[in-house]
C-alpha cells in the first residue's frame, strides 16, 4: 500500500507529533517500503487462528488494595519541566468566556 | 594480573579472600575507563564519585563484619533505559536528557541489596530502538574489536563496555535481539531470559509484550551468576511469573551433553547468511555433537514472517508506551508553545530522534481505524503461528542452535540510511522474543577481519538451565571467550 504525505499528516496528528515537510516526504517513502515488507504476512493463512497478545498466558493479576509508601510530592515533582507550588504548569486549557 | 581482566566470578573470589578491596577494584576500573572510553564511548553517564563512596562504605563494613553478599564490590554498568534512583536515565534521548528517576528499577534494587557498585549508565539506540547505537542522541558507541564498526544494538554500550573491560559485567534489555546481537558483535555473552523471568519494573517500556532485562558478561558462568541475582517474581510487574528460581550455577556442573537433543533449523541457513558466519556456526554444531549432543535438523517454517510481525507489534506497543512523553510531568518540554496541543506536538517533534518518530508513526498507523485488523490483528495471528513452530520443534528437541546474527558487525553508517535493511539484521533473534523464549549468544569464532561471530542457543520457556549447561560445555571446550580486543 502506498502511504501518501496526506496519510503521514493524518497519522502524525493522531500521534501528536509535529512533522516538517521534509519529514513528511521521507516518512511517506519509508513507511511505504516497510509496509510492503509487512504485506508478506498475507501469505500466511490465519483463518481460525487466535491472536497472541502475551505469551505466558497471564490473565488478570489482582492484589489487595492497601496503602503503601509512595513518592513524596516533592520527589514526584522534581523532574517537572515547569512547576508551581505542588502542581505541574501547562498552557491554559480552558478559554475564558 | 590487572583487576579489569578478571571475570566476575574470579574477581568475587579475590575480593572474598580479602586479596583486593572494593576501593582498589573501583580505582582499577576507572583507570581502565580513562584509557579506553575516549575510543569506545560506551557510557552516557559515569558515576565515579558515588562509586568510590560506595566502595569505601563496603570496605569499612567488611572490616567490621567480614560478611559479603553475592555481588559485594562488583563493578557493573547498566543500560541507560533502566531506572536508577538519583542517577540520570536518559534512554539516549533528548527527551530524557535531564531525567533523574526518583526510584530504582526492581533489578537495580536487587543488585543494590547484593551490594554491587554502579560505574555508570551505558549508551543505547534511543529508547532501545535500533541495532547499532547509531540512533543515540549522544552519538554512537564503537566496537572494541574495530572502532570503525558498530557494537550492535540496542544494548551496544553495555556490550562494548564488557568487551573493552570497562566493567566486569553489565545489564542490557532485549526486545528483538538487543542483548544478543550486540553481545555477538562484541564477542561477549548475552542472555535474554524467558519473558516474565526478570521484572520489567523500572525498565523504560518500549514493547511491553517483548521486553526483557538480561546480563551481558565475559563468559557463561558470569551470565548464570548475574541472572541468578536479578531473576524472580515481582509484584510490581504484573507480567512477571511467580515461579521459583532454580540454581543456575548448579546447571553448569555437567560438562557433557549426553542425552541432549539439539535442533538446527534449516530456515536459518539460507541466503543472506555470511559464509564465514555459517562456517563458524557449523563448526560449533560439530563441537556440540562431540560433546555428546544429538544433533537433529528441524523446521521453523514461519521464520520468514518474524521481522514483519515484530515491526507491527513492537511499533504498535511503542506508539502507545511513548505517548507518555508529552512534556508535562517529566522530560523535555518545547519552549514558547501557545496551547496544550502545540505543547505536545512540538515537544515530541523536538524531543524524539528520527528512528523513534518513524516507529511511533508506523505503530500509530497499524493501530489506526481501518488498518487495525489488516496489520495489527494479522500480525498477532501470525505471531501465534511463530509460537506454534517453536512448540512443534520443542516436542522433538531440547534446544535450538542458530547463528546469532547473519553477519559480523557492520561499519558505522553502512545501514543507517536504510531502516528496512537495519531491521532485517535482527532476523535471527526476533522470533525468540515473539515466542517469549530464553536465548543466549556466545562467541564461536572470528571473521578473517578479526570480528567476533556469535552462536545462539534457544531454550524452552523457563529452561534457562539447559541452555546454560550447553553454552557452558561448549565454551569450556573452546577458547573463543578468552580472546580480547586490542583497542586502537
Amino acid at each position: 500500500m502506498e502511504i501518501t504525505q496526506q496519510d503521514v499528516e493524518k497519522v502524525a496528528q493522531l500521534a501528536r507529533l509535529a512533522v516538517t515537510p521534509a519529514e513528511k516526504e521521507t516518512f511517506a517513502k519509508q513507511l511505504t517500503q516497510i509496509l510492503a515488507h509487512v504485506d508478506k504476512l498475507n501469505q500466511y493463512d490465519t483463518t481460525g487462528i487466535e491472536p497472541t497478545a502475551t505469551v505466558m498466558g497471564q490473565v488478570n493479576v489482582f492484589r489487595e488494595d492497601f496503602v503503601r509508601p509512595s513518592l513524596s510530592s516533592e520527589k514526584a515533582l522534581a523532574n517537572a519541566p515547569e512547576r508551581e507550588a505542588d502542581g505541574f504548569v501547562v498552557p491554559k486549557i480552558l478559554e475564558e468566556r | 594480573m590487572s583487576l579489569h581482566k578478571l571475570t566476575l566470578l574470579e574477581l568475587q573470589k579475590q575480593f572474598k579472600a580479602g586479596e583486593v578491596t572494593a576501593t582498589e577494584i573501583v580505582r582499577a576500573y576507572f583507570l581502565r575507563i580513562s584509557h579506553v572510553e575516549p575510543k569506545v564511548k560506551a557510557f552516557v553517564t559515569q558515576v565515579k564519585e558515588s562509586a568510590f563512596m560506595e566502595a569505601d562504605v563496603l570496605d569499612r563494613k567488611l572490616r567490621e563484619w567480614r560478611k559479603t553478599k553475592p555481588l559485594t564490590g562488583m563493578p557493573l554498568a547498566i543500560k541507560d533505559n533502566i531506572c536508577t534512583d538519583g542517577v540520570h536515565t536518559t534512554c539516549s534521548s533528548r527527551m530524557l536528557q535531564n531525567f533523574v528517576p526518583p526510584y530504582d528499577a526492581t533489578v537495580i534494587a536487587k543488585l543494590r541489596a547484593q551490594e554491587y557498585i554502579l560505574l555508570g549508565k551505558t549508551n543505547l539506540d534511543e529508547f532501545a530502538m535500533g541495532s547499532s547505537t547509531e540512533n543515540s542522541a549522544f552519538g554512537p558507541s564503537r566496537n572494541p574489536w574495530n572502532l570503525h564498526c558498530v557494537p550492535g544494538g540496542s544494548s551496544g554500550g553495555s556490550a562494548a563496555a564488557v568487551a573493552a573491560e570497562e566493567c566486569v559485567a553489565a545489564l542490557g534489555s532485549d526486545t528483538g535481539g538487543s542483548i544478543r546481537q550486540p553481545a555477538a558483535f562484541c564477542g561477549v555473552v548475552g542472555l535474554k531470559p524467558t519473558y516474565g523471568r526478570v521484572s520489567r519494573y523500572g525498565l523504560v517500556a518500549f514493547a511491553s509484550s517483548l521486553d526483557q532485562i538480561g546480563p551481558i558478561t565475559r563468559d557463561v558462568s558470569d551470565a548464570a551468576f548475574l541472572l541468578q541475582a536479578i531473576a524472580g517474581h515481582d509484584a510490581l510487574d504484573s507480567t512477571s511469573i511467580d515461579r521459583s528460581v532454580p540454581d543456575y550455577m548448579k546447571a553448569l556442573q555437567k560438562r557433557d551433553l549426553k542425552g541432549l537433543k539439539i535442533g538446527v533449523p534449516v530456515e536459518f541457513f539460507t541466503e543472506g547468511l555470511d559464509p564465514e558466519v555459517e562456517q563458524a556456526v557449523r563448526a560449533a554444531i560439530e563441537e556440540l555433537k562431540n560433546l555428546g549432543a544429538d544433533i537433529k535438523e528441524i523446521r521453523l517454517p514461519r521464520t520468514d514472517a518474524a521481522v514483519a510481525v515484530y515491526y507491527v507489534i513492537a511499533t504498535a506497543e511503542a506508539s502507545s508506551n511513548l505517548a507518555r512523553f508529552d512534556g508535562v510531568k517529566f522530560g523535555f518540554r518545547a519552549k514558547e508553545t501557545k496551547d496544550l496541543l502545540e505543547l505536545y506536538m512540538k515537544t515530541r517533534q523536538e524531543g524524539f530522534g528520527p528512528e523513534v518518530k518513524r516507529r511511533i508513526m508506523l505503530g500509530t498507523y497499524v493501530l489506526s481505524a481501518g488498518y487495525y485488523e489488516a496489520y495489527y490483528g494479522k500480525a498477532q495471528a501470525v505471531r501465534t503461528l511463530v509460537c506454534q513452530d517453536f512448540d512443534a520443534a520443542f516436542s522433538e528437541v531440547d534446544l535450538i542452535v542458530t547463528p546469532a546474527t547473519p553477519t559480523p558487525a557492520f561499519k558505522l553508517g553502512e545501514k543507517s540510511e536504510d531502516p528496512l535493511q537495519m531491521y532485517l539484521s535482527d532476523i535471527f533473534t526476533i522470533s525468540v522474543n515473539l515466542a517469549g523464549l530464553p536465548a543466549i549468544a556466545l562467541p564461536c569464532g572470528f571473521s578473517k577481519e578479526g570480528l567476533p561471530i556469535g552462536l545462539q542457543l534457544i531454550g524452552r520457556a523457563f529452561e534457562e538451565e539447559t541452555m546454560l549447561r550447553a553454552a557452558h560445555a561448549y565454551e569450556q571446550s573452546t577458547q573463543w571467550h578468552l580472546k580480547k580486543p586490542m583497542i586502537r
